[in-house]
């Protein structure tokens, strides 16, 4: 009989498996290379060049991007550490504090911002903004980053935190230490790689967001995603092509820091799980 | 004590009684900030335009009477069926369907392969998979444009490769938006996936492999009633933002392609300016997600009751 075939494999998976990694890249691919293009026309290839990234930092409009680009920054960076400080609370509730009243409503409560399109938490918070006769401006920004980084923050902390054992908060209250000090000193620094992650991961999504910002932002007030839309809207300019490449970077670049906290999270955990 | 000596449980009490505390901070946050106010859209739904935005307090059902019936210009004559908003919705269904069908063709293999992979290079297939979703989508739905507009790359290259002799236009049409979701929510179908077939058996496979099943027999009806929970969860995952999807539609569709996320927009943002609509029109849009989401959590309770019976 002839050798028994591989049943874990079938014929064209691994071409379609290279198709989908093509299709994802291939746009981002093809605009980094048309942000080093030295051409007024975003169609002619005219050597390469810094000139559009010049462009981006001294040019006319730089001003405008510096501005976004610093509000993006100040909100993403407040958001972030409020969503995390939420979500790091909230694990501690949902993991390690034994059953409470509501605590099936809670879980779903975290991740009701996840289950609304978020259209509709844009026109939500637009309206609840409106009838407490709130004015939008950078407050209203920030209040709705925090509401939809929240469960991005708590599912790396709360899988992380799974992950740690109870055993050494135990050993630690054994020894005379408080609950406070058993959580500061032993549960916070174990979690250390979790919550850098949920923040990392909270900080992109925040930077990111186009469609709530852009209900609730007040009149003249930019994030980088807005002040990019509205330029678009007037057609895609080889300027856009260079500040789209720099945001790209930064995005993978944060992700790429994410997940090597998440692996060196995993690697502190496996030898000290052995010596228990 | 009963539980000396035991692994502790998943669920760990070292802070117990501190729950509700704990939990203040996020139910004080999202209950003030999300669930508030989508109770207050509920109530504006039902509340009187006023003329370029806000609203009048006086309750009227004009809203939802403007999304369904047409009752002529004056509000006077008998009243229609109105096919305007209920195509758009219509639309938004169908464009979102057919994005998750081709995000299944094209994750479900993917999954599969990443999946039967040895464990540690796994981790980087996933990481590839999942960079492209961190990336704003903004600028990805801006290369998809640039990628595929009339004189874009994707036109000149098969112009130049003498594949075509005019330039295929794809930008502003449905294609354009289909394909704009699909690369949008791609990443979102591969990873439920995954997950369900690496808990996959496979010497459910070897056996029916032993009982002269075909690959492809064995797929149909041993693997994917396996993984069909893994299926479904990728299906709701890219469906949900696909129906309510904005940028999509706006930057590849153009004002022919018109989806539910820019009929909301243009109620607040746009010239439109009638805020109960909107309103109205977010009520529908939740209330469709809310259905779909409820059908998941029975049928997964269904399969949960299965697998336990």
């Amino acid at each position: 009989m002839a050798a028994k075939p591989d049943l874990k494999r079938f014929p064209g998976f691994f071409a379609l498996t290279l198709l989908c990694l093509f299709l994802l890249y291939a746009p981002l691919v093809i605009v980094m290379i048309y942000s080093f293009n030295d051409s007024q026309s975003i169609t002619i290839w005219g050597g390469t060049s810094l000139r559009w990234y010049g462009d981006v930092f001294w040019g006319p409009e730089a001003d405008k991007f510096k501005q976004a680009a610093i509000n993006s920054l100040a909100i993403a960076t407040a958001a972030a550490i409020a969503a995390t400080t939420i979500a790091t609370m909230s694990a501690t509730a949902m993991l390690r504090a034994g059953h409470f009243r509501g605590k099936g409503a809670s879980f779903a409560l975290i991740n009701l911002p996840l289950m609304v399109p978020e259209i509709v938490t844009a026109v939500a918070t637009l309206i609840f903004f409106s009838a407490i006769g709130f004015t939008t401006g950078y407050a209203t920004i920030l209040i709705a980053h925090i509401v939809f980084c929240i469960p991005f923050a708590y599912l790396p902390i709360a899988a992380r935190m799974e992950g740690v054992e109870e055993v050494y908060e135990q050993a630690a209250q054994d020894l005379y230490a408080t609950r406070w000090e058993a959580f500061r000193l032993i549960l916070l620094p174990l979690m250390a790689p979790g919550i850098l992650s949920g923040f990392l991961l909270a900080f992109i999504i925040s930077l990111d967001d186009f469609i709530i910002t852009n209900f609730v932002k007040g009149a003249g007030i930019e994030t980088l995603p807005t002040a990019i839309f509205g330029a678009v809207k007037q057609g895609i300019k080889p300027n856009i092509m260079a500040i789209s490449t720099l945001l790209l970077g930064v995005s993978i670049l944060f992700v790429t820091l994410s997940y090597f906290a998440g692996r060196i999270g995993q690697k502190t955990k496996t030898p000290t799980g052995e010596t228990t | 004590m009963a539980g000396l000596g035991q692994k502790p449980t998943a669920g760990g009490r070292t802070y117990a009684g501190l729950g509700l505390p704990l939990m203040l901070p996020a139910w004080v946050i999202i209950g003030f900030f999300l669930v508030l106010p989508i109770g207050i859209m509920l109530v504006y739904s039902f509340l009187t335009k006023e003329f370029r935005g806000g609203v009048i307090w006086e309750p009227t059902l004009a809203a939802y009477d403007q999304f369904f019936f047409d009752r002529g210009l004056f509000g006077d004559e008998q009243p229609k069926i109105e096919w305007t908003y209920i195509l758009i919705f219509w639309r938004s269904i169908w464009q979102a369907g057919l994005a998750t069908l081709m995000c299944l063709l094209i994750g479900f293999p993917t999954a599969w392969f990443i999946a039967t992979r040895p464990a540690s290079s796994r981790t980087i297939w996933l990481f590839l998979i999942t960079v492209p979703y961190w990336v704003n989508l903004l600028i990805r739905t801006i290369s998809m444009k640039f990628l595929i507009r009339d004189n874009g790359p994707l036109n000149q290259w098969l112009l130049d490769a003498g594949l075509i002799s005019d330039p295929i236009h794809i930008i502003n049409t449905n294609t354009a938006v289909q394909l704009g979701l699909f690369y949008s929510y791609l990443p979102f179908m591969v990873l439920p996936i995954y997950a369900a077939v690496e808990r996959y058996n496979f010497s459910l496979s070897e056996a029916a492999a032993d009982l002269y099943a075909s690959r492809w027999i064995t797929l149909r009806h041993i693997i994917l009633p396996v993984v069909k929970p893994g299926i479904i969860a990728g299906c709701i995952l890219v469906f949900v933002p696909s129906l309510g999807a904005f940028l999509a539609p706006d930057l590849l569709g153009g004002a022919k392609n018109f989806m539910i996320g820019s009929l909301i927009e243009e109620q607040f943002k746009g010239n439109a300016g009638n805020w109960p609509f909107g309103a109205a029109a977010s009520m529908i849009l939740l209330s469709m997600v809310l259905i779909v989401l409820i059908f998941y959590a029975r049928a997964q309770g269904r399969a949960h009751a299965k697998g336990a019976s």
